[in-house]
């Protein structure tokens, strides 16, 4: 009988700081990240914001006028709808929602000027709510435009905009949605709306206790409830993000849906650790689990078997399976007083001398444990990322052996990792919290293609489809 | 943005911006908007704004009263505030509170019910007590301190209500909520600590199972809070975890 001792879950094998975004990353409040252009956008509380060119490495230079705190913002047919709250000071809960419009994000177009400012909700000091912390969902069921706002004092509040003018629609009253809370935002998804909020305590660096919880309900003035029955009017809400690691205090939740499977939040940590302690902009994957969302991983280095869903069966080099010492043994139950001596692991040196120096194949085969079946993965020495990770080098362990697209769209392991684009992989968790893995180029061609099983036993690169286990692989450390 | 931060509380002088400017000093990566607008418009009242308790409470009368329909008790004996010098909610870790909560005690005797309208001293301070019934499943102590002028942030409040139980319950539970920290006693043994920087979230902490003696018991109570709204709520559960309902709460 075979018996593996497997953890399902990535686990580290090579000590990795984990960090938030990198270049200068520095945010409080941040609105859901938005695209314009090829390039991201996020704002903050004060003014400005944060302009990305791929997703991962991110810089000071977006423009948000108004100032105020913790703004949101979406795009909504060819416009961008940014809303802000501005706040009356000297302690008071005084306090108004603003929305208004850009064509552009970024500033250095000619099309680049934001509206005038209007009010679309108020709160006037003394009523249970802070006009400040807006969150705008479209809803994809119905095409109208909810607005959420408020924090701790008091009650999380829903109002309705126009989706054509971002004001408030006509006689539109606030509905009390949540309490105990503020960053809130709605989500839309399999005939549920969810309200994702943070709770907690912000401000305080490494002490801040933000986290993100959620609820959820068929209607979206709710009531929103949590997985044990809790109305988020009681304070309900379950955990979708907390601390992690030296990243403590996440909050201000923002989705973003890149494709069918692949989604990811925009959040801040109100301290990461490896950058001073700092207030900083983090980007994970949202994985949905029995119809609820939790914060995925961001890749972390180390060494796996790389699992294919489809059958189970793992990544390899293909080259000869060489036995290893030992026979069948204790069959027939006779009585053997041999002492008992472990059998060793086959090792890279028992087995890579009889490999082919050059480029070797690839292909998918059931797992043994075996020296041509683990690969290290580790950021990639390039500078360039995504939404939300760098690309990464893929080898066999022990050695420099690269996984390479090739140009007719197949993949080869190279004898040396040249850090050439087609040996860099995107990794991805995928909502069902399985990995998408795409090379960053396929050579002479501009088709963004995704590793597949083909058949049970060919990888291969092909389009990525996220209704098929051919698609998705599994990382796993024995 | 939570406004738990320090720079919320009274007294303080700066401006709501700069204060989100001081909780937000690391932005350097940000660069400077377009212009500056006005931050607020013209906003109109949209309530009363007075002081006065009857928006969120009612005097307690002497018709008993029983939970809502949740299990929450939504009577009880309330303490005006006594005012407690808070920065921040972290510092309410355990041992801090028992050391507050013995010091500034109005008494050590966990049993005794207070009289409505009586009151008694907390230090140099002379306070009054409130019998109320909240209109909500909490009892919301912002609310109640604003309503009766006092301070809102930076305080303790010492509570206690009386349930009749029909029957003795054993294996019950108490559960509270509370924003940030408080304590709890049931007949004048502690039963429930809260401590740290909390939300006012229902069934937050439970008790170990206790037993509700048949006939009154005294339940004792202790919140405290820096910045942001003080707030609390309490039910019991019942050994699956149902909420008891077939309680009366009275307060004498």
């Amino acid at each position: 009988m075979k018996r593996i001792a497997i953890t399902t879950l990535l686990a580290v094998l090579i000590t990795q700081a984990v960090t938030g975004q990198v270049g200068r990353p520095f945010i409080h409040d941040p609105s859901t990240i938005v695209e314009c252009d090829g390039k991201y956008y996020t704002f903050g509380t004060g003014q400005g914001g944060l302009i990305s060119e791929d997703g991962w490495t991110w810089y000071g230079g977006g423009i948000r006028p108004g100032g105020g705190a913790a703004p949101d913002a979406m795009k909504i047919g060819n416009r961008y709808l940014v809303v802000y709250g501005a706040t009356g000071g000297g302690g008071s809960h005084k306090g108004a929602i603003f929305t208004m419009w850009n064509n552009t994000l970024d500033p250095k177009s000619p099309n680049f000027k934001y509206s005038e400012p209007v009010v679309v909700a108020t709160s006037d000091g003394y009523e249970e709510n802070d006009a400040i912390d807006p969150g705008l969902m479209l809803d994809p069921a119905t095409g109208r435009l909810w607005l959420t706002y408020g924090t701790y004092f008091g009650f999380i509040r829903l109002v309705e905009l126009d989706p054509k003018t971002g004001k408030r629609v006509t006689g539109n009253k606030h509905v009390d949605v949540a309490a105990t809370c503020e960053a809130s935002v709605l989500v839309y998804r399999d005939g549920w709306y969810y309200m994702l909020a943070t709770h907690g305590s912000c401000c305080d660096g490494a002490n801040s206790t933000y986290n993100v919880v959620v609820g959820r309900s068929k209607k979206v003035t709710g009531p929103y409830i949590d997985n044990v029955g809790r109305n988020m009017l009681e304070g309900g809400g379950k955990m979708v993000v907390a601390t992690r690691g030296g990243l403590i205090g996440p909050g201000h939740f923002g989705h973003i849906i890149l494709e069918k499977g692949v989604e990811k939040m925009s959040l801040h940590y109100e301290a990461d650790l490896e950058q001073g302690g700092r207030s900083v902009l983090g980007i994970l994957p949202v994985v949905w689990k029995d119809g609820w969302p939790v914060a995925g991983e961001k890749f972390k280095e180390g060494t796996y078997e790389i699992e294919s869903v489809r059958r189970g069966y793992a990544l390899e080099l293909a080259v000869d399976l060489a036995r290893m010492a030992g026979g069948p043994r204790g069959f027939g139950g006779q009585a053997n007083n041999e002492p008992i001596k472990p059998v060793p692991f086959q090792e890279l040196a028992d087995v890579s001398k009889n490999w082919p120096t050059g480029n070797i194949g690839a292909r998918i085969g059931d797992y043994m444990s075996r020296p041509h079946q683990k690969w290290t993965i580790t950021d990639a020495p390039d500078t360039t990322g995504y939404l939300g990770g760098p690309y990464y080098k893929i080898v066999l362990a022990g050695t420099e052996r690269a996984l390479a697209a090739t140009a007719n769209g197949e993949v080869i392991t190279v004898p040396n990792f040249t850090g050439a684009p087609e040996q860099l992989w995107r990794i991805d968790q995928l909502t069902d919290g399985t990995y998408r893995i795409m090379p960053k180029v396929v050579p002479d061609s501009d088709k963004k293609l995704a590793l597949v099983s083909s058949g049970d036993c060919t990888p291969t690169l092909a389009e990525f489809d996220f209704s098929s286990d051919n698609s998705k692989w599994n990382f796993k450390v024995h | 943005m939570n406004r738990k931060c320090t720079f919320w509380l009274p007294g303080t002088a700066f401006g709501v911006l700069l204060a989100l400017h001081s909780c937000v000093s690391t932005v350097s990566a940000q660069t400077p908007g377009q212009q500056q607008r006005p931050s607020l418009p013209p906003i109109p009242l949209n309530g009363d704004t007075t002081h006065t308790l009857s928006r969120h409470f009612t005097p307690a009368s002497g018709v008993k009263k029983v939970p809502n329909e949740k299990g929450f008790i939504q009577r009880w004996l309330v303490l005006e505030p006594v005012k407690k010098d808070i920065a921040r909610n972290s510092i309410l870790t355990d041992s801090y509170l028992r050391s507050t909560f013995s010091s500034d005690n109005f008494s050590s005797n966990y049993t005794i019910v207070p009289k409505n309208g009586e009151t008694v001293k907390v230090g140099n301070q002379e306070l009054k007590w409130y019998a109320l019934d909240s209109k909500t499943f909490n009892f919301n102590l912002y609310h109640f301190t604003y309503a009766i002028d006092k301070p809102r942030y930076g305080i303790l409040v010492w509570l206690v209500t009386v349930i009749d139980s029909p029957e003795e319950m054993k294996n019950v539970r108490m559960s509270a909520g509370c924003n940030s920290a408080g304590m709890w006693w049931l007949n004048g043994q502690e039963v429930l600590t809260l401590s740290g920087d909390r939300d006012m979230i229902a069934d937050n902490v439970t008790s170990q199972r206790i037993t509700l003696k048949k006939g009154k018991n005294i339940i004792r109570g202790a919140v405290i809070n820096g910045p942001g709204m003080a707030n609390f709520c309490v039910r019991f559960l019942d050994e699956k975890g149902v909420p008891i309902k077939n309680l009366t709460i009275g307060y004498q």
